[in-house]
């Protein structure tokens, strides 16, 4: 197999996450987290979902990646039931959750090794690719705790990108990295999902990173988890994220979930 | 090359107050033998053969003792930081045994197995296991439970999980785990070296223990100095290659 005939894999994958729900059982309370979520994803989409902490919408990504099961309903990636975490959906964490014990490219190489059917030498041409798509190819035997903050998300992201998932999950990935970094990110994060084409679901709590990076930003709110309302972002790409028209979608969405923020006072 | 010099001349420093307080003649020359006379008394000893054989003796068992009690003592905790029965019985039973010094563990050994290797060899085992079953146990319990999910996404089965992440991530906590064991499983074979003569062979601990019955403090003083330079030289040999390695990956320690 070619680095290119790897490269082109599989397309990417329909989401359907239907009816949802789900409780967490604590010592003096039952939490919440999810009531009644349903949302579908198209092949190759980018999804954002905003909410305030605690409106569920981790553990909803955790639900989509198999790594928690939903008390009521299902997910069906591609039609099948997502019964528990596997490589073609591929997670990157708040935190970079690289492998300290392992070079960078030792890293990148981790998720590879588990995908079969591929030489080694193929492995080591696909990871040392990512980590030319992120720009770190200078960096391939540096240690984890060398890299700043962002350099580790880039890590994270060659290492979620390399075994070519159909869906990449993205849990709050820039939000432990400074203004700068962020915003550099923006646009390497287009820039690569229109050369890799995934479909992709991002969390988080930043209404203009979602208005930056969104086909579609969906809403929630907490105390049960819903989904309030789903907007169309249809700007064209690359966007700037310092630009007027992110502005102003980013304080549509500030409107809207200040509105649902209200609502669920309202009703408590 | 700076720092060598510094260190050798710290050494031949101690020597030297050494010589000049035995030159003063403040206590007996008995009780406080010249550097020389331990030096003789060494050369004479690698001469016979008495201190090849009997460090040989020595590190055959502690090694023997030490590699059964990590193979023990591994495995142990691993199943004591991932189950919870484990956790209450073993865990505990650990907790409990590493707390008693290994010396205490010499009568029984003694009553059981009489005067024989493996009475040595089960105080070496005793010695090593429990603070190595901690030290896992501790490691894997200090894991960011971010790596196993991330693996687990990546495709990572329960097997590969264990020895691809959980052991390579608590591998700062095993290392020194191990180092702690193998300090413990050289105090408790010198504790039964010294305690009991058997006619298998004759360790370190036995020419010291002669030493002592002789009244020759140059064999006492010098048996001491080879047991401390065998220490230094295991700790270097062992475990300095690890640490390196986890200073360099995890960018932990000093420069």
């Amino acid at each position: 197999m070619s680095l290119q005939e790897e490269l082109q894999g599989p397309p990417p994958a329909k989401l359907i996450v239907d009816h949802v729900s789900k409780w967490f059982r604590q010592k003096r309370q039952v939490i919440h987290a999810l009531d009644d979520v349903s949302l579908e994803v198209a092949e190759g989409e980018f999804v954002v979902i905003v909410g305030q902490s605690g409106c569920g919408k981790s553990t909803l990504l955790d639900i989509i990646a198999g790594l928690e099961k939903p008390d009521k309903g299902r997910v069906l990636a591609d039609n099948q039931p997502v019964l528990q975490p596997g490589r073609h959906r591929l997670v990157m964490f708040q935190d970079s959750a690289l492998f300290p014990w392992l070079t960078v490219f030792g890293n990148v190489m981790f998720g590879l090794k588990l995908k079969p059917g591929l030489r080694n030498s193929e492995r080591r041409e696909v990871a040392k690719f990512f980590l030319q798509l992120v720009g770190l190819e200078k960096f391939v035997e540096a240690n984890v705790h060398e890299l700043s903050g962002g350099m580790k998300q880039r890590v994270a992201l060659a290492r979620a990108l390399a075994p070519n998932p159909r869906v990449l999950l993205m849990d709050e990935p820039f939000a432990a990295l400074d203004a700068m970094t962020r915003e550099q990110l923006y646009g390497d994060i287009q820039q690569i999902w229109q050369k890799r084409r995934k479909t992709i679901i991002f969390v988080t709590h930043n209404v203009r990173e979602a208005a930056c990076l969104a086909d579609r930003v969906v809403i929630m709110s907490p105390t049960p988890g819903r989904i309030r309302e789903i907007f169309e972002v249809s700007l064209p790409r690359p966007r700037d994220f310092n630009s007027i028209e992110i502005a102003q979608h980013a304080s549509k969405l500030t409107a809207a979930l200040k509105g649902h923020i209200r609502e669920t006072a309202v009703a408590h | 090359m700076r720092r060598t010099f510094l260190a050798i001349l710290f050494f031949v420093a101690l020597v030297a107050i050494w010589n000049a307080v035995v030159r003063a003649q403040i206590w007996s020359p008995v009780l406080l033998p010249s550097p020389l006379s331990v030096w003789e008394y060494l050369v004479g000893a690698v001469r016979d053969g008495t201190l090849l054989q009997a460090t040989g003796v020595t590190l055959r068992r502690l090694l023997l003792g030490y590699f059964i009690g990590i193979a023990i003592g591994l495995p142990l905790g691993l199943l004591t930081a991932s189950s919870k029965f484990v956790e209450d019985t073993i865990g505990v039973l650990a907790l409990g045994l590493q707390t008693l010094p290994s010396v205490c563990w010499v009568p029984l050994a003694l009553l059981w197995l009489g005067q024989t290797e493996s009475a040595m060899l089960f105080v070496v085992i005793m010695g090593t296991v429990w603070s190595v079953v901690i030290a896992t146990d501790t490691g894997v319990r200090t894991i960011p439970p971010i790596f196993a999910r991330a693996a687990r996404t990546m495709g990572s089965n329960p097997f590969h999980k264990w020895t691809r992440v959980i052991l390579p991530a608590s591998l700062p906590f095993l290392v020194s785990g191990m180092k702690q064991g193998w300090a413990f499983a050289w105090r408790s074979l010198m504790a039964a070296e010294i305690y009991v003569t058997i006619l298998t062979g004759f360790g370190l601990g036995h020419l010291l223990h002669y030493g002592r019955e002789l009244n020759a403090m140059d064999q006492v003083i010098g048996i001491m100095l080879v047991i401390i330079v065998i220490g230094l030289l295991t700790d270097k040999i062992l475990f300095s290659p690890w640490e390196r390695f986890l200073h360099r990956r995890w960018g932990t320690g000093r420069r």
